[in-house]
């Protein structure tokens, strides 16, 4: 991962708050044309891609001689707050108590224009991060030097406190009468043996907050004057607005206004309830243009089917007149089903904008909102929250324009947040994927051929992420790639096809992307060649690895898991393991699951997984992901379906949309890390890869039966 | 019209226009406590869960009206930071939250699950937790569940 950063400077501002506020900025240059595109279908490891030539704020030194970080990333559960805590701590040379983060609003000038996803928000900032602390340290050094009259050199920091011989002040003290800060050129970072918070699984700086119920999410935010707004949207698929009759509802008690705009209509009034009701009684007509059956959408997602890529090609192509193994799998229509709504609390005053949302993308959602209003970007100031869930589904927050509009249509700040049926049914969806796996085994056992033929619907293509020409240059979708292409690089014939097709609504990132579904295919083929070869597969893939940094890195993942399950591909007192291993984003991980058929269920008790992410910044908190990534999907792979019915998405509603629940989570989860690589690497994705495949090897051992569709079920 | 209940041991009265409204929005709306979530509205997700008169109910399908007179806790009445209830407590020791927004639900289960039996087994949790984590906190919290019973017994001898 390369930084590119061909400028920086630091800068002071003042006057912000009664104390003299420290303030650190950077500016950052990018030019998102000449990004590598190829970084990021290969590896999606992008740079750090902050705001343009202004300052930006990053620490704030409090009167209680706490330092408050501005994050250009949000926190949606993933750690990051912590981590950065972490980060920041260790070259401030404060204890973690000192320290707190928040969010950046973009008017503190720290806009971050990729946005938190990927799985980058430590890798792409581990560097910059400590730099900004360590320069404000030197700055707060520098400044007492100045005041005792002595060499900087002579100074030491620890716990918030410059010391020298038997004269202390604290950072807050010193911050108080300074006016005009001097800049020192970036220090030389702390050799990595005097940290002490990197690398310690220390508790989430926010688990106060979400063991008492602070309101630190989007959805418990209010502003002053506040009505509250409910959202009519079509619930077939690619309906229009055709015609309404709001009378009925007009007369509804508390009801404030209604609105139609493009293919919604806003009902707008004192209390959510009211708003509800309200939007109840609207008699509308929508124009159906069409009613998509399921076979209709499952069918333009096929193999052979829309634009082809070749992702990757390595040596021949297997002939159609060869003899050789192929399987087909597929996964189905995902939801993010993420639990708090998507919302957002809005504010139009003379043209100026105030939003409240959680989204994962702070400076994408202020220019939409800009160029939607009209108003200039600077004119709208996005204030992002704690998230309650991510997982990609707020990669696009457009509905942040809805409610800054029926603000604009009342006079009155805003709160708008879709009912959980409008959140189903406008979910931007993990695509269902159609897989053709081919391949065969040589005469000494070894895989000579392994091809991965496979469709899916739009991940990357379409987002407002990405700059469209990427996906007309690559031809195809980068996201759905993801995963895709086979990593046992010792294999001499390796293709990997992508077939494109977008579905008439809308699908996009869900976490992880396409690893889920393609690891599932892959991962169950290369099990399968094992059983016709008569192989243990761990041996199997062990022997297609050659030992490049990479296949170091993999090969010594899927031994650690080996040697801690003592991993056997016999079946023993019911229980049958099941193994897969993928490389995602850079981050090589292995997991084997302990399996056993209880009334005609899959049961899952165990999982192993062993990861190499390089530095754990916090070892508990990369372990808590891993968790929660094979917990969430396990969900996908085992429970949840979207489909569609009489022209409608469905369900609508959790239970019908099956998720996992406590008593489906395995018992056992036991997750080791290794640090292959001298930096933190990519975390919250790459344990999603392994676990469908994982689980149907080990149903394949129990049953004999290759099991090839998410949801997995027995037949 | 005016109706009264105990909300973490406050008598509160509040003004509602339609009794039939969810308890939840009169929580979080009318009275600010903001710990209890909405994720469904359709008693589908267990954000909302909250005690009355020590059981486990979902807010979000609980008119208001049906609350007149009864003691109320919410999460922000569980516990605070200085005395925490032992579901937080445990919650803490095993460092459970992710994204945290479907955490008060749990926890509230999880005490309300407690009252009733303070050492259940791993079947009975199975049977008695039925809320949705997206985050798939669920080890964890299998754990912090087990932990708490302990605590609780711990409290109670
Ligand atoms: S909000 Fe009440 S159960 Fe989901
Ligand atoms: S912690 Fe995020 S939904 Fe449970």
């Amino acid at each position: 991962m390369s930084k590119k950063i061909s400028r920086r400077k630091f800068l002071v501002k003042g006057g912000l708050g009664t104390l003299g506020v420290l303030a650190v900025g950077t500016a950052i240059f990018r030019n998102p044309i000449r990004r590598e595109i190829i970084d990021f279908t290969d590896s999606f490891v992008a740079p750090y891609l902050g705001t343009g030539t202004e300052a930006n704020l990053w620490f704030e030194i409090t009167k209680h001689n706490t330092i408050l970080l501005h994050s250009p990333k949000v926190e949606m559960g993933q750690g990051t707050f912590t981590g950065f805590a972490q980060i920041a701590a260790d070259e401030l040379d404060i204890n973690i108590n000192q320290i707190e983060v928040i969010a950046a609003a973009t008017e503190s000038g720290i806009v971050d224009n990729l946005g938190t996803g990927g799985s980058l928000s430590i890798a792409s900032m581990w560097t910059i991060l400590r730099e900004l602390a360590a320069t404000t340290r030197e700055m707060i050094k520098l400044e007492a030097a100045k005041k005792w009259g002595i060499a900087v050199q002579e100074i030491t920091t620890k716990n918030g406190i410059v010391t020298f011989k038997d004269q202390q002040l604290s950072y807050a003290q010193i911050a108080e009468n300074v006016t005009e800060w001097e800049i020192p050129s970036t220090p030389t970072l702390k050799p990595f043996k005097e940290y002490t918070l990197i690398g310690k699984p220390i508790p989430r700086i926010d688990l106060n907050a979400k063991v008492f119920g602070a309101p630190i999410f989007g959805m418990d935010a209010e502003m002053d004057n506040m009505l509250h707004a409910v959202v009519l949207k079509p619930e077939h698929i690619g309906a229009t607005f055709k015609k309404a009759n709001f009378t009925e509802a007009n007369k509804m008690p508390g009801v404030v206004k209604i609105i139609q705009i493009d293919d919604w209509v806003g009902v707008i009034a004192k209390s959510y309830s009211e708003a509800l009701a309200a939007k109840e009684v609207i008699d509308i007509e929508w124009h159906i243009p069409k009613k998509w059956s399921e076979e209709e959408i499952r069918s333009l997602i096929t193999v052979g089917s829309g634009s082809e890529m070749l992702v990757q090609k390595e040596g021949n192509s297997l002939k159609k007149d060869e003899s050789f193994l192929e399987i087909e799998f597929k996964s189905p229509l995902g939801a993010h089903a993420q639990i708090e709504p998507n919302g957002a609390v809005a504010s139009y005053k003379d043209g100026k904008i105030t939003v409240i949302i959680s989204t994962q993308v702070v400076g994408i959602t202020q220019k939409q909102v800009a160029k939607a209003l009209k108003v200039s970007t600077e004119d709208v100031n996005i204030i992002p929250t704690f998230l309650g869930g991510g997982f990609g589904r707020r990669l696009n927050t457009y509905h942040a324009i809805h409610a800054v509009q029926m603000s604009k249509a009342v006079g009155q700040p805003v709160k708008y947040f879709f009912t959980r049926q409008e959140e189903f049914q406008n979910d931007m969806f993990r695509p269902p994927t159609h897989h053709i796996m081919r391949g065969k085994l040589n005469n000494a056992g070894q895989i000579e051929n392994l091809e991965h033929h496979f469709a899916s619907g739009n991940v990357a293509t379409e987002s407002v992420l990405l700059p469209n020409i990427t996906n007309k240059i690559l031809g195809a979708d980068l996201g759905a790639i993801r995963g895709g292409s086979i990593h046992y690089n010792g294999i001499k014939n390796r293709r990997a096809i992508q077939w494109h097709k977008p579905l008439p609504f809308a699908t996009s990132w869900w976490r992880s992307l396409g690893l889920l579904a393609n690891t599932f295919a892959i991962e169950s083929f290369v099990d399968e060649l094992a059983i016709q070869g008569n192989k243990n597969p761990i041996e199997l893939r062990l022997a297609e690895i050659k030992e490049d940094e990479e296949g170091i890195r993999l090969k010594n993942v899927i031994q650690k898991t080996q040697q801690h399950t003592n991993y056997s591909d016999k079946v023993k007192d019911g229980i049958a393991m099941g193994f897969a291993c993928s490389t995602d984003a850079g981050t090589p991980c292995a997991q084997v699951v302990e399996v056993s058929i209880i009334e005609d269920e899959i049961k899952v008790h165990k999982v192993t997984c062993v990861m190499d992410c390089g530095i754990a910044i916090n070892p508990d908190q990369v372990k808590a992901q891993c968790e929660g990534a094979i917990i969430m999907a396990m969900s996908a792979a085992m429970h949840e379906k979207m489909y569609i019915e009489d022209g409608q998405l469905q369900p609508t509603i959790f239970g019908p949309y099956q998720m996992a629940m406590i008593k489906h989570a395995p018992k056992e989860i036991n997750v080791h890390l290794i640090q292959g690589i001298d930096k933190p690497g990519p975390v919250g994705e790459p344990p999603l890869g392994p676990i469908a495949a994982a689980i149907g090897n080990a149903v394949r051992r129990l049953t004999g039966e290759r099991l090839t569709e998410m949801p997995l079920k027995l037949s | 019209m005016n109706i009264s209940f105990i909300i973490n041991n406050k008598e509160v009265t509040v003004d509602v226009k339609d009794e039939y409204t969810p308890l939840l929005w009169v929580i979080r709306d009318h009275l600010n406590l903001k710990g209890t979530k909405f994720g469904c509205g359709k008693a589908a997700c267990g954000a909302c869960t909250l005690h009355i008169d020590g059981a486990e109910i979902r807010s979000c399908s609980y008119a208001v009206k049906f609350a007149a007179g009864k003691h109320i806790t919410t999460i922000e009445g569980l516990g605070n930071e200085e005395n925490p209830h032992p579901v937080q407590q445990a919650w803490i020791e095993e460092v459970v939250p992710q994204c945290g927004y479907c955490q008060s639900g749990f926890m509230m289960a999880t005490a309300a699950l407690l009252k009733e039996n303070n050492n259940p087994s791993d079947d009975e949790i199975d049977d008695a937790i039925l809320n949705i984590c997206r985050c798939g906190t669920y080890y964890r919290m299998r754990k912090a569940i087990h932990r708490a019973a302990e605590l609780s017994r711990d409290q109670k001898s």
